[in-house]
């Protein structure tokens, strides 16, 4: 008896011992498909740097419930079509447990129909509001919308009664779409537009532009909605036409690299930024301020380059999932999508996360904050 | 109105002036080889990117301009030498493309080596405009204008008075000539990319305290030189003056008054109505056909 009951005792050691091994070598496989090349590259790039270099930190650390990660990462070249074959590779041969990624919209719109047909938890990084709108079961998107930089610009308008405005947007996608966004909220602060301009990424010269939009009658304020070094130029051209009105940029400029293009010319200008842009000037008791600080430090020693608010979105998603996973302690893909469902006051370095049934982007008009340039360095408006 | 109509004029003979510039490199490598030179744009690039970076060691504008030029300059020398000249002269298509690759490995380098940021110069005399008839002038396109101006009649002085100018007019004639009077054609070519290459550089110096500059500002750049070039007549110094200043001008206007969105449309509209009517542009030789 007493042989036999150590016998069973032997077995249920050494079956549990075994399930262990297995468990401890099964890795919970990350999927991603990101723009690393092509036109996209420089938003894919840093997200690319900052999922790999997570996954392998939390591996140092032991990685999650007690299994490694692993990456599995696809590069699209800024190309919708290939996004949507790595995403049908992704859930069919490599049986991923999430996916982070879809850099573009267009990216993450050819991926969407496989996985809400395969039933994958997918994390887009892209802008616009088509891949949170209408809700897909499956989908959600952890980072800003151009809709929301142009109510959170169009509310501070409305704060300090300006009613007339000018919108000169660029004529990329992120531009254009940006201006779409802006127009369909205007009614919604009484704002009107008196001036509709455009200017190419690559300009020169945005002066004949910027002389409309002086004589335009009644204009109060300047929206700008670009991305890179054309705001930049725009700036500096509105300062050298002598124009004397508020200046808005929307959340594509909000960088030291903007100050020191634009130089004197940007003295007073405000732009919207998530708090990642302003890590060493947000005040000590800010919520983001450990969140986007530890950012900050875990990427620039790293990759010895400065942060982008894309690799920041793609840190946001990736720990979004990592804490469902946590909270659900399985991968199970049903329950871990109902945990990032229920992701709520989560901090991230885009702001803070409040998702529900029907809203799987979770960010409110506060997650980006309006900077205004003083004496050289961007802090917060007043 | 007028001083809309001054304002434009103002933007459009600034940009205009660097097209001319960008556009009188084209025509000094033509004329002396017939080949359309791609990387005339990167030139102007290098210019930009290497006074900046120069500036950034602590170089005082002055040298850091000179010493911008000079290296363009050797460049373009090294570029003749090393990718031209090896290819030969009987194919033109094939020394086109070639300086397509030329340009796409002055790109890369630059890139990889000064980073993808933009970057800009302070202006040489202040940032301060000049007011005239309610207008904006800013004192640094006065820069770009006088030394378009300077330029064109420094090149004219050398085609009309050196010898060095003659054996290029001679070369852009008729090469076979050129070389039966004792022409060493080999060197007019270097000296001609050497040329084109110090203009360009020059030009993209000028131009970076208004336009910035980035290791991607040579396509546009080029491409509307390019257009200027064909516009006012390949191989016309004069030509590329005239259609600089005059798609600079256009481009302004059209921005002005109809709608910015199809401003960079203009300078490509303008050479297929060049093309159509007057193909051998504004001020181009007028070729007959030998039967």
């Amino acid at each position: 008896m007493r042989g036999v009951f150590k016998t069973l005792v032997g077995g249920i050691v050494l079956a549990a011992g075994i399930a262990q091994a297995a468990l401890a070598v099964e890795p919970i496989k990350v999927g991603s498909v990101l723009s690393v090349t092509g036109a996209a590259a420089y938003l894919g790039d840093p997200e690319l740097k900052t999922l790999q270099m997570y996954v392998k930190k939390l591996n140092a650390e032991g990685g999650l419930l007690g299994r490694p990660l692993e990456l599995v990462h696809y590069d699209d070249g800024s190309d919708a079509n290939k996004a949507n074959a790595f995403a049908k590779r992704l859930v069919d041969d490599d049986k991923v447990d999430f996916i982070v990624g879809g850099t573009t919209t267009g990216s993450t719109m050819s991926m969407v129909p496989i996985v809400e047909k395969a039933g994958v938890p997918f994390m887009s990084l892209a802008g616009a509001v088509v891949v949170v709108e209408p809700v897909k079961k499956w989908v959600f998107k952890a980072s800003t919308t151009d809709r929301i930089a142009a109510e959170r610009v169009l509310y501070d308008m409305k704060q300090r009664g300006i009613t007339k405005i000018a919108l000169l947007s660029d004529t990329s996608g992120f531009g254009q779409s940006g201006r779409t966004q802006t127009l369909s909220v205007l009614a919604k602060y009484g704002v009107s537009l008196v001036a509709d301009e455009t200017f190419g990424t690559k300009d020169t010269d945005a002066t004949p532009q910027l002389t409309k939009i002086r004589n335009a009658p009644g204009i109060q304020a300047i929206f700008v909605f670009g991305f890179g070094q054309g705001p930049a130029l725009v700036t500096k051209n509105i300062r050298q036409l002598g124009i004397d009105l508020p200046v808005y940029h929307a959340h594509g400029v909000g960088s030291d690299e903007f100050i020191r293009i634009a130089g004197p010319a940007a003295e007073g200008v405000k732009a919207l930024a998530p708090a990642l842009m302003i890590a060493d000037h947000l005040a000590d008791g800010d919520p983001q301020k450990p969140v986007v600080s530890a950012y900050v430090k875990t990427y620039t020693d790293t990759w010895k380059e400065g942060v982008s608010m894309f690799g920041g979105q793609a840190h946001d998603n990736f720990f979004i999932v990592v804490d469902a996973i946590r909270r659900a302690g399985t991968t199970d893909k049903a329950k871990v999508r109902e945990e990032i469902e229920k992701t709520s006051k989560w901090i991230g370095t885009g702001g803070e996360v409040n998702m529900s049934a029907t809203d799987h982007m979770g960010f409110d008009l506060w997650g980006l904050r309006l900077l205004e340039v003083k004496n050289g360095v961007w802090v917060e408006a007043k | 109105m007028l001083a809309q109509l001054l304002q434009f004029s103002f933007s459009g003979l600034t940009v205009g002036a660097t097209y001319a510039l960008a556009a009188l490199g084209f025509t000094l490598i033509y004329n002396a080889s017939h080949v359309i030179n791609f990387a005339q744009g990167e030139f102007i690039m290098i210019g930009g990117m290497l006074a900046v970076f120069l500036v950034g060691l602590g170089v005082p504008l002055p040298f850091a301009i000179v010493l911008a030029v000079a290296v363009a300059a050797l460049v373009g020398v090294l570029m003749e030498k090393l990718a031209i000249e090896p290819v030969g002269r009987g194919d033109t298509l094939a020394l086109v493309i070639v300086t397509i690759g030329v340009s796409l490995v002055l790109r890369g380098a630059v890139q990889v080596w000064l980073g993808k940021g933009s970057h800009a110069l302070p202006s040489f005399s202040g940032d301060a405009p000049i007011l005239i008839g309610g207008a904006a002038l800013m004192p640094q396109s006065l820069w770009v204008l006088a030394t378009s101006a300077a330029v064109v009649v420094a090149l004219a002085w050398f085609f009309e008075r050196t010898l060095a100018g003659k054996a290029m007019l001679a070369t852009a004639i008729n090469r076979t000539a050129a070389e039966l009077v004792g022409i060493d054609t080999d060197r007019v070519l270097r000296v001609s990319f050497a040329l084109s290459a110090a203009l360009g550089a020059l030009g993209g110096i000028l131009i970076t305290p208004i336009t910035l500059t980035s290791f991607d500002v040579g396509i546009m750049l080029g491409l509307k030189g390019f257009a200027a070039a064909v516009v006012g007549g390949l191989g016309s110094g004069l030509g590329a003056i005239v259609g600089g200043l005059l798609v600079g001008l256009i481009e302004a206007f059209c921005a002005g008054w109809l709608s910015s969105s199809y401003k960079d449309a203009v300078p490509f509209v303008l050479i297929l109505f060049i093309l159509f009517f007057l193909p051998s542009g504004l001020f181009g030789p007028k070729t007959t056909e030998r039967v």
